[in-house]
């Protein structure tokens, strides 16, 4: 049963792939956007992911579209100009990229079985001594903040870079303007 | 249904790389640039679905222990995705700030109107 509400809603995440090309309009694409990040995290939940799940719902729906209706703001432009763009390159381009991709998946094993490699390396150990190690039962909560906390430093360091970049290009932009005001 | 069972097998490894290729026909074909930046947003979250399917185990439940389960999928993925969602929308919100800096320099967020302004 999981199985086929999954590819369900992988169909209608593809769905919403193709309105997302197709789509001029830019408002559109945003809001597109935000409806494939709330089915990428019904998947998601499918897929037992649900710390994943929430937090794809919460930044990629959320924030993510805030981000962009914010530059559309600060933009202006409502649609996308319709240029005469060659579309042989990028086609090319793609289409190769996906030939070789799914030439790599032959290799993988098949999807939901629990003898995979991945099941069997690192996994077990994680669930079994999450209870007697730590005493947190969520064992993704275990693994980010115990066992690869240095990863979730990084990972907060990174945050704080592109906060800082971001703050750098937009505050220094508006210093430059009242400059100009004041010149003129 | 043996072909039957070979699409459902490989179903999530064939919409994970049409997002994929999808997100980048996007990034090249688009002159907008907010359109670009949403076309890598896609193809940063068709990674995050090829993690979380090899991490599944039909069955299984999410990883989080309680006596009344024995099977849980594996939590590994999930640690490594949730460090990437946050991170995507650390380049997401980094490179639209670009983007805005760049409508302040030159008026438009299309490409061809920058490259013709610019004379490339």
């Amino acid at each position: 049963m999981e199985l086929y509400i999954n590819m369900a809603l992988l169909t209608m995440l593809a769905a919403v792939t193709v309105a997302i090309i197709v789509q001029r309009d830019l408002f559109s694409v945003v809001i597109l956007s935000g409806i494939y990040s709330f089915l990428m995290a019904s998947v998601l939940i499918v897929l037992d992911a649900v710390d994943v799940a929430m937090t794809e719902a919460s930044v990629g729906a959320g924030i993510s579209t805030v981000v962009l209706i914010g530059t559309l703001y600060l933009t202006g432009q409502k649609r996308e100009l319709n240029y005469h763009r060659s579309i042989a390159v990028p086609l090319f381009v793609s289409l190769g990229t996906g030939a070789m991709l799914i030439w790599g998946t032959w290799g993988l094993p098949a999807f939901g079985i629990q003898d995979a490699p991945v099941h069997t390396h690192i996994a077990p150990t994680f669930l079994l001594e999450s209870i007697p190690e730590t005493g947190v039962p969520n064992v993704v909560t275990t693994v980010l903040a115990d066992y690869r906390s240095f990863d979730t430093f990084g990972e907060t360091t990174v945050i704080f870079t592109a906060g800082l970049g971001v703050m750098l290009l937009l505050g220094g932009s508006r210093r430059k303007k009242k400059k100009g005001e004041t010149k003129s | 249904m043996q072909a039957l069972d070979a699409i459902v097998q490989n179903y999530n490894y064939a919409i994970t790389v049409f997002l994929m290729v999808s997100g980048l026909y996007i990034v090249i074909a688009s002159g907008n640039m907010i359109k670009k930046i949403v076309g890598l947003s896609l193809f940063q979250t068709s990674v995050y679905l090829l993690y979380i399917s090899a991490g599944k185990i039909l069955g299984g439940t999410a990883p989080i222990i309680d006596r009344n389960y024995t099977i849980y999928s594996n939590p590994l993925p999930h640690v490594l995705i949730l460090t990437a969602i946050v991170v995507g929308i650390a380049t997401v919100a980094l490179g639209l700030a670009i983007v805005a800096r760049i409508h302040e320099e030159y008026g438009t967020i299309e490409e061809d109107e920058i490259f013709k302004e610019t004379g490339l």
